[in-house]
């Protein structure tokens, strides 16, 4: 945990994941939600909105949509509404998710 | 005027009935609103947005040619509310897309556009792509899609931010709108005009009254002896995440909101008043959504709603003044967003009968006498 989270682990357990959260691999209790683990990580910013707004999680039960990040290269996720896991790659959801072009369907 | 004698009494404050009060406001009336409560069955809460002309009418010529019109007016009054309002209801006429994934629906959809074509003379024009065609002028339409038509008069606009306008729009003008109102019962009084009794006891005296309360009209629309029957359709749609990347085309069942959201909808059903979504629907929506586009199949839904539809017995508008209660209106239509462009305009010059007034009697409720 980094000296900025303003947040203590709850989460009570004997063991822990390993994930990459923004470029750094991260340690964090096995059973917590990616949300809570990043929040007890640092107080780094989740997600940066459109029009350039910096913003974190909020309700953390899958209302406000604040905790968006990319996990495992899919954009937009929740990370409040899913746990952590072992060896997650999570990046900073950086305005609005594109979608390619499928060629071949 | 006092709040309990305007001249114009409108019941109902959906985008039908705001589109009339903001043209009879700009021909000098004075216009009360009564908006229903927040719960009531709103087509205006829950629709797509669509201005759009393909297959409107093909099988009755009036109609088809009053959407041609409704179209053509749609940048004006566009322009209008933005003035009246400050907002920009995103109007974008940039033509849209009929996707067919069965070859003979697709057949069968091209002879009604033909059809509508001979209405409307040179005001409705459409193309036909086949598969490839369309693949090759839309790279990422999905294999399964076997032609689309096209018409160039399409489009489409932000249909919450529009219904806002519309508000700010009677409220910039002077009229008032009253919220959380219910109408209890209106009689034509003896010498002239009308007696409205609210829920809660208020008593509304007023010249004329027309009601487009959609499905909220009836009860009012058989107390003022309208004959019209009125009848709720079901139609699903979802919502998806907004998406940075701009959706190729437009069309009836999939569109890109202004702010970059994809409504994807269409679907049909007589279950009464009952607008819950089904699970069966709302897959049926995201596979049609997936096999025109295959690129949406890994974009999220965030919402999903029923609306009710609201529907004449032949699915036609019905502008009707009260054979036996003149000053009394009854206006409704499906196509709300579309023909506003109408109810803001000619509308007025109808309901004041003056020089200007349009021939809307081929949409007189006479035709459903037996």
């Amino acid at each position: 945990m980094k000296p900025d989270s303003r947040f203590n682990t709850l989460v009570k357990s004997t063991k822990d994941v390993n994930f990459t959260l923004f470029g750094e691999v991260v340690t964090a209790p096995k059973g917590s939600t990616l949300a809570a683990a990043i929040l007890s990580h640092s107080g780094d910013a989740f997600r940066q909105t459109e029009t350039g707004a910096l913003r974190s999680a909020f309700c953390m039960m899958g209302v406000c949509f604040e905790c968006l990040v990319e996990v495992n290269g899919n954009p937009n996720t929740q990370s409040c509404m899913i746990l952590v896991e072992d060896k997650m790659v999570v990046k900073r959801q950086v305005g609005l998710r594109q979608i390619g072009i499928c060629e071949n369907d | 005027m006092t709040d309990n004698q305007p001249e114009i009494t409108i019941v109902g404050g959906g985008v039908v009935g705001l589109s009339i009060a903001v043209g009879l406001l700009q021909s000098g009336h004075k216009v009360i609103v009564l908006d229903g409560k927040d719960n009531d069955a709103r087509a205006s809460f829950g629709n797509f947005g669509l201005v759009w002309g393909q297959g409107k009418g093909w099988d009755f010529a009036p109609y088809a040619k009053l959407t041609a019109d409704a179209i053509d007016a749609w940048q004006n009054f566009s322009d209008n509310l933005n003035e009246l309002s400050g907002l920009d209801v995103s109007l974008d006429q940039k033509g849209g897309f009929e996707f067919f994934t069965d070859p003979e629906e697709f057949k069968s959809f091209i002879g009604m556009l033909e059809i509508q074509k001979g209405h409307s003379g040179n005001r409705f024009s459409y193309e036909t792509l086949s598969g490839d065609e369309l693949r090759k002028q839309i790279p990422g339409i999905g294999s399964k899609v076997v032609g689309a038509t096209f018409s160039q008069l399409d489009g489409h606009v932000n249909p919450l931010r529009f219904l806002r306008a519309l508000q700010r729009s009677v409220q910039a003008l002077g009229g008032k709108i009253r919220s959380n109102t219910i109408v209890k019962k209106t009689e034509s009084n003896k010498n002239g005009g009308f007696s409205l009794t609210l829920a809660n006891g208020t008593l509304i005296s007023t010249e004329k009254v027309i009601l487009c309360a959609g499905l909220g009209s009836m009860q009012l629309a058989n107390q003022l002896a309208f004959k019209t029957n009125i009848r709720p359709e079901k139609g699903e749609l979802l919502i998806t995440e907004k998406l940075g990347s701009e959706l190729p085309f437009l069309s009836s069942t999939i569109r890109q909101v202004d702010e970059g959201g994809v409504q994807i909808g269409g679907t049909n059903a007589d279950v009464g008043m009952n607008d819950s979504e089904t699970l069966s629907d709302m897959v049926d929506l995201a596979r049609h959504a997936v096999d025109v586009y295959p690129a949406l199949s890994n974009v999220r839904v965030l919402r999903a709603w029923g609306a009710l539809r609201v529907m004449t017995p032949d699915g036609y508008p019905v502008y009707a003044q009260s054979e036996e209660c003149p000053g009394a209106y009854l206006i409704t239509c499906h196509s709300g967003v579309t023909l506003a462009s109408l109810h803001a305009s000619i509308l007025s010059d109808w309901i004041d009968d003056n020089i200007k007034t349009p021939n809307l009697e081929a949409f007189d409720e006479a035709r459903f006498k037996i």
